[in-house]
């Protein structure tokens, strides 16, 4: 990076007003961003301040969410939006990844272009329509055919044991898996397509099968890409409103049963800041903001320490 | 083709022109924001006021909380909240507050095999169900009531409002008066600790919880119950009155009230005297200020709602609303002309 941008500044110096006026608009655009994050990290404790105060950390290890009593407590609201992430990517990440190697690899172009394009188009649904879907579709479906299978053949898992209502975390994990699959593949698949066609001729002109050379070159070339396609779903999933909010079942308690409801930050957030109107009400929300704040940041910085890592490792020259 | 595009586009000017010179000339316009359980009522009240006056009235049904910021803030000209707010915080923000309609909340399960009104449940047996001591629908208390249904074994599954609403603030409010275990454990508000169930969001969301649970138990608005065929139960009130959800049941609950305009009319008609009274009839309010900063536009207002009061019955009980009884109407118009002002003088005339 600082090589090619100060080799870029030589060969402008013929006009070095325009490049001033250039760099410095495009560094202003760029830290507006950071203002505004600055900003909404500051109002965010600034309204959290109450609760700060009275709960402390507390708040974080607390359960309770109790408007009345005015005691407040994120655990069950992290819980849910940790474990629904977890679920979503858990099931979307392998699914995503065989996608785009079919895509890119061994199907015709044809019908790589139509489902590449369909799948595109399912990344402009809106999640409002995901979460109806979800609850007048779908969940009917988990209830009378997927959980009662799930019971009868992993209910020695504590996981699937409870009331088969069809709507909880699991069915909230499975519609945010659908609604982040779309955004994993579309760039991996495109990860995948910029892996150079040496490097795989390469390797098959070595006798390599086309298993091996997807292990072997596609994805260790395009390790980086593939994390970096994760990463943005990761970010979709963890912040996902309106379709949890339907199907998640809003409930405060914490259950090992993915079964049962629960919530996430956001749901909570949608559904009861309009009708907050006590200062300690307001400010526990707020401070439930912070907290998806701040564990969007740790994860951001988690990752990129991971990427570090790999590109060490593996090497890849994607990003 | 060419001319025609041309047409269309002047006549697209000339229609710009006058939409935006209309209302230079024209009345004025009302901004209201707040509960959501009244807007349908407010929506066509607006609509059919708009038609004879020109007083356009605009309604967002934004919540309650939202609905009592907004008037606090004064972004809005009246709020309306479905809760009544307490004598102190009126008086702190200087506003006034009066009943404006009242509605019902039912009861609706969905068990196997038993259809709307089939089932019987007391006050008490309700509260044990929501807070989760009564667990099966063939527990013995459901079945010494209801002797000629058969029950299932079936888990209960509560479903309550996810979401901050006034619908819940009733329902907990009749949920306390009638438990004492419930009003020491949980207590009433917008949102409380529900002891178990699931939330859905808004209306849609319980009644599609209640829809598609097997076992299920709810609370919902009667219009959206009624909406929506959605199987409520009959409850046997204070007094052994054994009811269905009806306007008439409503209306019941608010004759014997004891209204009183010093405290902002603040009441829930929850648990009312009398064999006819449904035990969980609420109250929307419309909120405002005192101190009026321009006199025209709040007696356009008061204007507005008084032609509610007087022409509007018939349309708040086509959606299933229950307007207010008379003599309520007279005390509201008596505060009015005693303690809405504006700069120099009352806007409302003073009996």
């Amino acid at each position: 990076m600082e090589h090619s941008a100060t080799g870029r500044q030589q060969s402008w110096k013929t006009s070095r007003s325009m490049d001033l006026l250039f760099r410095g608009v495009t560094a202003a655009c760029a830290a507006f961003v950071l203002v505004i994050m600055a900003g909404i990290f500051v109002s965010l404790v600034w309204n959290s301040l109450p609760t700060i105060r009275e709960f402390g950390f507390s708040f974080l290890f607390s359960k309770a969410w109790d408007p009345v009593s005015q005691k407040f407590g994120a655990l069950s609201s992290i819980y849910g939006t940790l474990m629904s992430t977890a679920i979503a990517m858990l099931l979307a990440v392998p699914l995503s990844m065989v996608i785009a190697l079919f895509l890119v690899e061994l199907a015709p172009p044809k019908v790589s272009a139509v489902v590449g394009n369909a799948i595109e188009l399912l990344a402009a649904v809106p999640s409002i329509i995901y979460g109806m879907w979800g609850l007048f579709v779908f969940a009917p479906f988990m209830a009378d055919h997927v959980q009662p299978l799930l019971s009868e053949y992993l209910g020695w898992l504590p996981f699937f044991q409870g009331p088969e209502m069809g709507i909880g975390m699991l069915t909230a994990g499975i519609i945010l898996a659908l609604m982040i699959l779309p955004f994993i593949s579309t760039v991996m698949r495109d990860v995948f397509a910029m892996v150079p066609d040496v490097m795989k001729e390469a390797g098959y002109g070595m006798g390599a099968t086309t298993f091996e050379v997807t292990k072997d070159v596609t994805i260790r070339y395009g390790i980086q890409g593939m994390i970096g396609a994760c990463l943005l779903g990761l970010g979709r999933a963890i912040g996902e409103t309106m379709a949890i909010t339907f199907v998640i079942g809003n409930s405060s308690d914490i259950f090992i049963s993915l079964f049962e409801a629960g919530n996430s930050i956001a749901s909570r957030l949608a559904n009861e800041f309009a009708e907050a109107a006590e200062p300690m009400y307001l400010s526990a929300l707020m401070e439930l903001g912070l907290v998806l704040f701040l564990m969007t940041l740790i994860l951001q910085i988690i990752t990129q320490f991971w990427l570090k890592r790999v590109k060490k490792k593996m090497g890849g020259d994607l990003l | 083709m060419k001319l025609n595009a041309v047409r269309w586009m002047a006549a697209v000017a000339i229609a710009t022109v006058f939409h935006v010179a209309a209302p230079a000339t024209a009345a004025l316009t009302v901004n209201g924001a707040g509960a959501s359980f009244p807007f349908p009522v407010y929506a066509q009240w607006a609509h059919q006021y708009h038609e004879l006056t020109e007083v356009q009235l605009n309604y967002q049904s934004i919540g309650s909380g939202g609905g009592i910021a907004q008037i606090k803030a004064k972004t809005v000209d009246f709020g309306a909240s479905d809760a009544p707010l307490a004598k102190k915080e009126l008086d702190e923000a200087g506003l006034l507050q009066f009943p404006m309609i009242m509605g019902g909340v039912v009861p609706i399960i969905n068990v196997k095999g038993i259809n709307a009104g089939e089932m019987k449940l007391s006050n008490v047996m309700l509260a044990d169900i929501f807070i989760g001591k009564i667990s099966k629908w063939d527990d013995p208390t459901i079945r010494k009531l209801n002797p000629s249904l058969k029950l299932p074994n079936k888990k209960i599954t509560v479903v309550h409002r996810a979401d901050g609403s006034g619908t819940t603030s009733i329902f907990t409010n009749y949920l306390a008066k009638v438990s004492p275990e419930w009003k020491k454990k949980i207590g009433e508000g917008k949102t409380v600790a529900w002891p178990t169930g699931v939330g859905g969001k808004g209306n849609e969301g319980v009644s599609a919880y209640v829809r598609k649970v097997n076992g299920a138990i709810g609370y919902v608005e009667y219009a959206y119950a009624l909406q929506n065929k959605l199987a409520h139960t009959k409850l046997i009130n204070r007094d052994g009155g054994e009811l269905d959800p009806t306007i008439a049941s409503f209306q019941a609950a608010a004759v014997n009230a004891e209204w009183k305009a010093e405290e902002g009319f603040a009441m829930y008609l929850t648990d009312q005297p009398g064999k006819e009274s449904w035990p969980i009839t609420g109250v929307s309010y419309i909120l405002l200020h005192k101190q009026q900063s321009k006199a025209d536009l709040a007696q356009a207002m008061l204007k507005f709602f008084d032609w509610c009061y007087k022409h509007g019955k018939e349309t708040a009980e086509k959606l299933h609303y229950v307007s207010m009884p008379d003599n309520v109407v007279e005390m509201v118009e008596d505060a009015w002309g005693k303690d809405i002002s504006a700069g120099n003088g009352p806007l409302w005339p003073v009996k």
